[in-house]
């Protein structure tokens, strides 16, 4: 697909905003619908959109694999950080009006990490689901 | 005259799960049945959401200009409900996907036909 | 009215699923059920759900299932032979589930159990406590964020699931998968 003049240039043209929009769903989810899980799946779209006209070894090139592994587990570790955070600075597991100098401040500040923990894993898990199911090699 | 109007939402409901459970169990293909489990899933979400539906409500977004809002909790549950049902979708194709490279066939019948001859290829 | 409309077209297209034979028609219906699914969502004022719902059931579901059908290359599923079985255990079930739905309150009733229990308390305190307007991220992330770590771990694993079933281990060459 890499030879169509317009599927280049249209996802060329695409991309960057399919990113910037996965990262506005993942911050204005405060105020509007949205947040980790619906950012995630929107990234890994981008880079799937990316896989599917390019091919999937300049998709490898750009994302590699090991980057990918390392998110999956990444974005988990940093929810259960924040868990940690609560337990080491006085609350409970998972409280977050420990994390600042005010209780609502606090609250915003363990939502938005949350949040970023969970946009890391889903868009991990996604893009690395569909590296495993596209690179298999067909048999028979 | 309004309540039925009202339960048409549950009934279609439970049509459109009646129709995912019997593609789960009457259909052979496997592929066939994961997508039946995914109907049968998305028709659970709806069961949950039509009732939270307020009539001159908004979503449940606060703000100053509104006062009635949608229930926001089995708008939750279901966000939770709709990430695992494709974290199970994913599995199961995984799993489907090495069937066929040990049997040769996704088709159930044929599966159990050489299980029950003489064990699977790998 | 629109609800109802959109309901009627997501049955038409489920029967249309059911009967379908061809895997390669079947997925896309599924593409189609999941957007009218998202529409209806919106239109029940379900704006997270319809988002999720539109881009992981519309979008990750069907290129997993491409996928899928790719590797495992059969194209039509064999044609049924006497489903009667499974045809009168789902009327039965249809019956109990429509005789269990004439006991629900009617459709939009503001006194119904589940908006006056817990509910008033989220919708009058989350903006005060959180500081986010959303009441649905305040819960997801705040007030039930045990439930969002489980859901994280739970994707985490589909995906760890994944790479132990798929992955081809390091061999000499010429021998099996």
């Amino acid at each position: 697909m890499k030879r169509e003049p317009v599927l280049r240039v249209v996802g060329k043209l695409l991309i960057p905003y399919m990113l910037m929009f996965a990262l506005y769903v993942q911050f204005h989810g405060d105020f509007g619908p949205g947040g980790g899980f619906q950012a995630g799946v929107v990234t890994a779209a981008a880079v799937i959109f990316y896989a599917l006209i390019f091919g999937l070894p300049a998709a490898r090139r750009v994302v590699p694999e090991a980057l990918v592994e390392t998110l999956v587990a990444l974005g988990a570790l940093v929810y259960m950080s924040v868990g940690f955070a609560g337990l080491l600075l006085g609350g409970n597991y998972l409280d977050y009006f420990v994390l600042a100098h005010d209780t609502v401040h606090g609250q915003e500040r363990g939502i938005f990490w949350v949040e970023i923990g969970v946009l890391i894993t889903v868009s991990g898990v996604m893009l690395k689901i569909f590296y495993m199911f596209a690179g298999r090699r067909r048999e028979g | 005259m309004a309540q039925l109007a009202g339960h048409y939402t549950y009934w279609v409901t439970v049509l459109l799960m009646a129709a995912g459970l019997y593609i789960l169990i009457a259909r052979g293909n496997l592929v066939k049945k994961l997508i039946g489990l995914s109907v049968f899933q998305t028709s659970v979400y709806l069961l949950y959401i039509a009732p939270g539906k307020l009539i001159g409500g908004t979503a449940p977004i606060v703000d100053a200009a509104f006062q009635v809002y949608s229930n926001p909790l089995p708008h939750v549950l279901i966000l939770t409900a709709i990430v695992v049902g494709v974290a199970t979708l994913a599995l199961g194709l995984a799993l489907v996907v090495r069937i066929r490279e040990a049997y040769g066939s996704i088709e159930e019948d044929e599966v159990l036909a050489a299980d029950r001859d003489g064990g699977a290829a790998g | 009215m629109i609800v109802q409309t959109l309901l009627t077209l997501m049955a038409v297209v489920v029967l249309a699923l059911v009967v379908q034979r061809n895997l390669f028609s079947v997925v896309v219906l599924a593409g189609i059920y999941s957007f009218l699914m998202a529409t209806v969502l919106v239109a029940l004022d379900a704006v997270d759900v319809a988002m999720t719902e539109a881009s992981v059931g519309a979008g990750i579901s069907t290129v997993l299932l491409l996928g899928a059908l790719y590797l495992c290359g059969g194209e039509e599923a064999k044609p049924l032979t006497r489903p009667w079985l499974p045809l009168v255990v789902t009327l039965v079930i249809v019956g109990a589930l429509v005789y269990g739905t004439l006991g629900l309150p009617a459709f939009s009733d503001p006194q119904a159990p589940i908006h006056t229990h817990v509910v008033p308390r989220y919708l009058s305190g989350a903006l005060a406590e959180t500081g986010v307007p959303n009441v649905v991220t305040a819960v997801l992330a705040s007030y039930r964020g045990y439930d969002t770590l489980g859901e994280t771990v739970v994707v985490f694993t589909a995906g760890i699931g994944v790479i132990a079933l798929l992955r081809r281990a390091r061999r000499a060459k010429g021998e099996g998968a």
